[in-house]
């Protein structure tokens, strides 16, 4: 066994990392286009419910058959080959961000003696801003979305807290407003 | 059948700055004040984007080409390895960049510094890590700048650094610091590691075999990724 060593520390992304952060298609989780695609996006609140005009959204996510292309995931892609599955977007001077994105399957639960184990369709989300000296991981589920009942972390909430985690519908799309501070408090996890 | 194992990430919480730390004023109103939620580590957490040779450009590992003349200041080299926890290289990664120039000034709106702009730098660079996790970019050495956390509060000259690592568990934004910066004693941020040893882990050294003679001077940093729990399956592996 090798010597384990330490993770070099987290540190605020500050306010000028637009210009080294921003992509054209960050946005783009999916290309325009792409049969399904919605836009899903909010603003960013720090605790006196003033948007927060520089925070970086990104997200990570299965395709819709619940798969990820990479090596750690055993059973790969099968029809979404080179799917992107992540998206990044700065907040605007309001403190919106936006993504366009296709809703992910459900995932298989680790280790799973019930077959019908499933993490429910969700984004694993990260935010960064000025001010903040780690990342703040949550994740955004979908309304209306049966399997939400049984998913085995957003029963692990709060109920009263649990809604934070809950995308509202906007058609054509979804809106996920982020309270990082406050009465509203977005829940937040620990990996 | 054999049944899904995933070889999920160790805790590295103790390296990483608090969530709410108030010397820095603006994580005041931003830092959440309910703990947080234990996020069990499955698929969507062991996976994350792996970005490629795509999403780099042919300067993008030089910070001082790409406009019409040179930069002014201390042209540098930055180098090092990126490894996981296990001193395993991470291979293939993307680290994005980003910095002030020689005068502490970015190129952006926001930064209201009094100090002049270079029209011969920009301060964003890209780079993906080779099969031993090395990586390189060539550059100017940033200025330090000030800012309004507390009087006469002035940011030690820094390096903006954005990874991937191949797991979601794995993403980092850091900050690289210069060796012996008289700066580091007031502030706040690179403060808010606890642990000095994690702290000192954010220092590059000057390195003369790095440094390119009648050139660049050279810097080393290796940046440690979170390293993998050993998994059961693993383990019945080494008794083959
Ligand atoms: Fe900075």
């Amino acid at each position: 066994m090798s010597e384990q060593l330490q993770t070099t520390p987290s540190q605020t992304v500050g306010p000028f990392f637009s210009f080294g952060l921003v992509w054209p298609d960050g946005p783009f989780v999916v290309p325009e286009g792409t049969p399904g695609a919605f836009r899903i996006g909010g603003t960013v609140y720090d605790g006196a419910g003033v948007p927060v005009p520089d925070a970086v959204v990104e997200t990570w996510q299965a395709d819709p058959d619940g798969r990820f292309d990479h090596p750690d995931d055993p059973r790969g892609a099968v029809r979404w080959k080179d799917f992107r599955g992540f998206g990044r977007s700065a907040t605007d001077p309001e403190g919106r961000y936006s993504l366009l994105t296709v809703k992910p399957g459900p995932l298989p639960v680790a280790g799973g003696a019930v077959e019908d184990s499933r993490e429910a369709p969700h984004l694993n989300v990260s935010v960064f801003c000025r001010g903040m000296l780690v990342r703040l991981v949550t994740r955004i589920y979908f309304p209306d979305e049966e399997a939400n009942a049984e998913d085995p972390v957003l029963t692990s909430i709060d109920p009263a807290r649990r809604r934070t985690l809950i995308a509202e519908g906007e058609p054509p799309g979804y809106r996920f407003d982020i309270h990082l501070q406050g009465e509203h408090e977005t829940v937040f996890f620990e990996l | 059948m054999p049944t899904y194992q995933p070889h999920t990430y160790r805790p590295d919480t103790p390296s990483h700055p608090p969530a709410a730390f108030p010397e820095y004023r603006s994580n005041v109103l931003r830092a959440p004040h309910r703990p947080f939620e234990l996020l069990p580590q499955r698929l969507g957490e062991i996976t994350g984007p792996l970005l490629g040779e795509g999403r780099v450009g042919p300067h993008d590992n030089d910070l001082t080409l790409g406009h019409d003349g040179e930069p002014q200041g201390q042209r540098i080299i930055v180098a090092g390895r990126v490894l996981d926890g296990d001193g395993r290289p991470v291979a293939g990664t993307l680290l994005e960049v980003w910095q002030a120039n020689a005068a502490g000034r970015y190129r952006h709106d926001a930064d209201r510094h009094p100090a002049p702009l270079d029209p011969n730098f920009t301060g964003v660079g890209r780079v993906i890590t080779d099969a031993e996790g090395r990586y390189s970019f060539t550059t100017v050495q940033p200025g330090a700048y000030p800012w309004r956390n507390h009087d006469n509060a002035w940011r030690p000259a820094h390096i903006h650094f954005s990874l991937f690592g191949t797991a979601f568990t794995q993403r980092l934004i850091t900050q690289m610091y210069f060796p012996g910066d008289p700066l580091f004693a007031q502030d706040p941020i690179f403060n808010s590691v606890r642990d000095p040893k994690a702290r000192e882990a954010m220092v590059a050294r000057f390195d003369l075999d790095t440094t390119v003679p009648e050139w660049a001077l050279g810097y080393r940093w290796d940046i440690v990724l979170r390293g993998k729990n050993p998994t059961p399956l693993e383990e019945e592996d080494d008794d083959e």
